[in-house]
């Protein structure tokens, strides 16, 4: 592993930081993060010994001098930001190693339909919206990063919109890694509270600047409001030493709708923990994931879905795309709590393999308490569709691009369902470049 | 044109084709008929590269090229196309953008300039008319959600944009009413010209009707067996395969 560093070296950095040192802020937040760092110690670290982890080994990254990142030294200026940037008519909050640059973000003035800045300069002033809503959705008792985030977060987003607001320009929250010391770790944290009947769209990015290992544990709350609707988008590209690992977890009010992606494509380790709670009647939550694996990736998606409500729709449609030596996990939990009658719960995992020596483990995990429910899941792992594939060939289109079409075909339901037309570009030219560096015979060498 | 030696080929370890000889000149139109199983669609997926498809001996020539020797794409590309008998749905892929891809790899390898997007759409609006096939259906997936009439227009539309120097159409009629069956042999008919040629296999004489053989081959157990002209197909058409089969099996033993 080439990361791994002597022993003696790694040990006692690793043990320390996950002991986890408590960051500061006021009474209130240092009260949740002690609650989180007992429980980081009831939790422990994660072992494939543990059913949510079985597949995906984090011992790698016990292994590495892990710090908290510092303001990099390196210089980080707008050039460097332009071409993350997605939608130039909205906003951006950037976060460079963890730290907010407001000299290099695009801020709401006063007068704009939302309100977004750091949650540091929310607990900083007046903190009454964010006590009301930060660690009360994604819960500490059960998830290590979780708990570690709450404890050593030192800063992240806040976006809040107002009631009855229909905001069409997105927020994009933009997270770079530039440290140049390796095993810098990033605990991002942010809050969307979208109130009841406003419409938000927000952009979450996270790249690095450098080719170091690094860690992101980032965790993401939104609390929708009663018909509320909320389009999230996450876009997760960092480098292939890098460990990303992400819990975005929704609160869903009456009549409330979202939308979320998640489109992995980097990192050598990536773990998204996308969850929703249905904490009322009539809330819909369309969930949609696109990873492509190559080399020597892993990329995890974890889904729960807690239909605690009647009369609430989910719809999971989560497509994997191996190359090489890559590991994709899938696993998506759907609860249909007693009262929950009228349930409509569907998910579907459908995985495109391009190589022998690929691996995907796909897990359906319904509990289902109520009696007048409709679930369906379905999984599915195959390769190109030889038919398609000569058929295309026959036309005049040779194997290669022939090959490189079927598998963007195969990505385009999830490009599809994304309404921001700058991020479906993006989108479109990401997967076309990572596609022509593709090696999609199917080869027996990785 | 197209010299077929001698072909044999089969599927799965059986032999289908059994020494297979055919010979097409530029101009020509040859009906190959014969019952189920003779081995028809074996002979158009051979002669398109489909690789499942094993030639175990005999040679195809096509216009001085060593066709067996050249992938499904090369043959393309140098002017064979094939109306597949079952198109295949191909979600994701849109129909406008596969063909531009098409025509330019084959303009490409013709040495033509490739097409612009107003280009192409200007030939595709043309081409769409000939076939009166719904401009709509370009926007969707390639064959996706088509109806069986549908599928099979577009396939001529798409050899009408490709312009082959060699069409094989794979049961192109079946499953078409006799209004798409007009359309599609209109197309094919209006696509004839002195320096290409077409190859139409059936089993029903009824299309031959519309797009009128040169010739006219009866395919039996992997060989043709016999040939004439057009009047075959009705004689076909009367009496069956039958006396063909006889013909066949008696030739056989002796």
């Amino acid at each position: 592993m080439r990361d791994t560093l002597a022993q003696t070296d790694r040990e006692p950095a690793a043990a320390s930081f996950f002991a986890g040192e408590l960051a500061d802020g006021p009474d209130w937040l240092q009260s949740l993060r002690q609650q989180a760092r007992t429980h980081l110690g009831e939790i422990g670290f994660p072992t494939t010994q543990q059913e949510e982890w079985r597949f995906t080994n984090m011992a790698p990254l016990r292994q590495w001098p892990l710090h908290a990142a510092q303001p990099a030294a390196r210089r980080v200026g707008p050039a460097d930001i332009d071409p993350f940037r997605l939608a130039r008519d909205g906003w951006c909050l950037v976060f460079v190693d963890g730290r907010f640059r407001p000299d290099l973000s695009t801020l709401p003035a006063q007068g704009a339909p939302l309100r977004a800045g750091s949650l540091r300069a929310q607990w900083e002033g007046d903190g009454r919206d964010l006590e009301k809503n930060l660690a009360r959705h994604a819960l500490c008792d059960a998830s290590f990063f979780t708990a570690l985030n709450t404890v050593c977060f030192q800063d992240g987003a806040f976006v809040s919109v107002p009631a009855n607001a229909v905001v069409e320009q997105p927020v994009q929250l933009l997270y770079l890694a530039a440290s140049e010391r390796p095993g810098a770790a990033v605990h991002a944290r942010n809050l969307i509270v979208a109130h009841s009947c406003s419409s938000v769209k927000i952009i979450e990015t996270y790249a690095s600047l450098t080719e170091l290992p690094h860690l992101t544990n980032a965790v993401t709350e939104l609390a929708l409001g009663p018909e509320a609707r909320v389009e999230h988008c996450k876009l997760q590209d960092e480098n292939e030493r890098a460990f990303h690992i992400a819990t975005v977890q929704a609160a869903q009010s009456r009549g409330s709708h979202w939308l979320s992606h998640s489109i992995a494509t980097g990192a050598r380790l990536a773990r998204n923990q996308i969850q929703t709670l249905f904490t009322a009647e009539g809330g819909e939550a369309i969930l949609s994931g696109l990873f492509l694996a190559r080399g020597e990736q892993l990329m995890d998606h974890h889904t729960v879905v807690d239909h605690a409500q009647p009369h609430c729709e989910s719809h999971e449609f989560y497509y994997g795309i191996l190359a090489g030596r890559a590991h994709g996990v899938f696993n998506g939990k759907i609860f249909v709590r007693q009262d929950a009658q009228k349930t409509n719960a569907k998910q579907t995992n459908r995985n495109l393999v391009l190589s022998e020596h690929a691996l995907i483990n796909t897990k359906p995990q319904l509990e289902i308490f109520a009696d007048d429910v409709k679930c369906t899941h379905g999984a599915t792992v195959g390769q190109l569709n030889e038919e398609a594939l000569f058929y295309l060939r026959s036309r005049g289109i040779g194997a290669d691009l022939a090959r490189r079409m079927l598998v963007r075909a195969f990505a385009n339901d999830a490009v599809e369902r994304v309404t921001l037309a700058p991020v479906r570009a993006h989108l479109e030219q990401l997967l076309t470049e990572r596609f022509e560096g593709l090696d999609t015979s199917l080869s027996s060498h990785g | 044109m197209l010299e077929i030696c001698n072909l044999s080929a089969g599927v799965d370890g059986k032999e289908i084709l059994k020494g297979l000889n055919l010979s097409v000149k530029a101009g020509e139109v040859h009906a190959i008929m014969g019952p189920n199983g003779s081995g028809k669609s074996t002979l158009a997926q051979v002669l398109a590269g489909r690789s499942e498809y094993v030639v175990t001996s005999g040679s195809v020539t096509f216009n001085g090229l060593s066709l067996l020797e050249l992938k499904p794409e090369e043959r393309a590309r140098a002017g064979v196309f094939l109306a597949f008998q079952y198109p295949v749905e191909i979600p994701g892929v849109n129909s406008t953008v596969f063909l531009k891809a098409a025509l330019n790899e084959c303009r490409k390898a013709r040495g033509e300039p490739e097409l612009d997007a107003v280009e192409f759409l200007a030939l595709v609006k043309k081409k769409t008319k000939l076939l009166e096939l719904d401009p709509a259906l370009l926007h969707r997936a390639v064959n996706e959600g088509f109806s069986g009439g549908e599928k099979k227009r577009n396939e001529v539309f798409q050899m009408a944009v490709l312009e082959p120097k060699l069409a094989i159409l794979d049961e192109t009629d079946s499953g078409l009413d006799i209004d798409a069956l007009r359309i599609v042999s209109g197309g094919v008919n209006k696509l004839r010209r002195p320096d290409n040629a077409t190859l139409v296999i059936t089993h029903y004489q009824r299309l031959l009707n519309y797009i009128v053989p040169d010739f006219v081959h009866v395919l039996v157990h992997g060989q043709i067996v016999k040939s004439g002209g057009k009047e075959l197909a009705l004689e076909l058409e009367e009496r069956g395969y039958d006396w063909i089969l006889e013909g066949a099996a008696a030739h056989g033993k002796s």
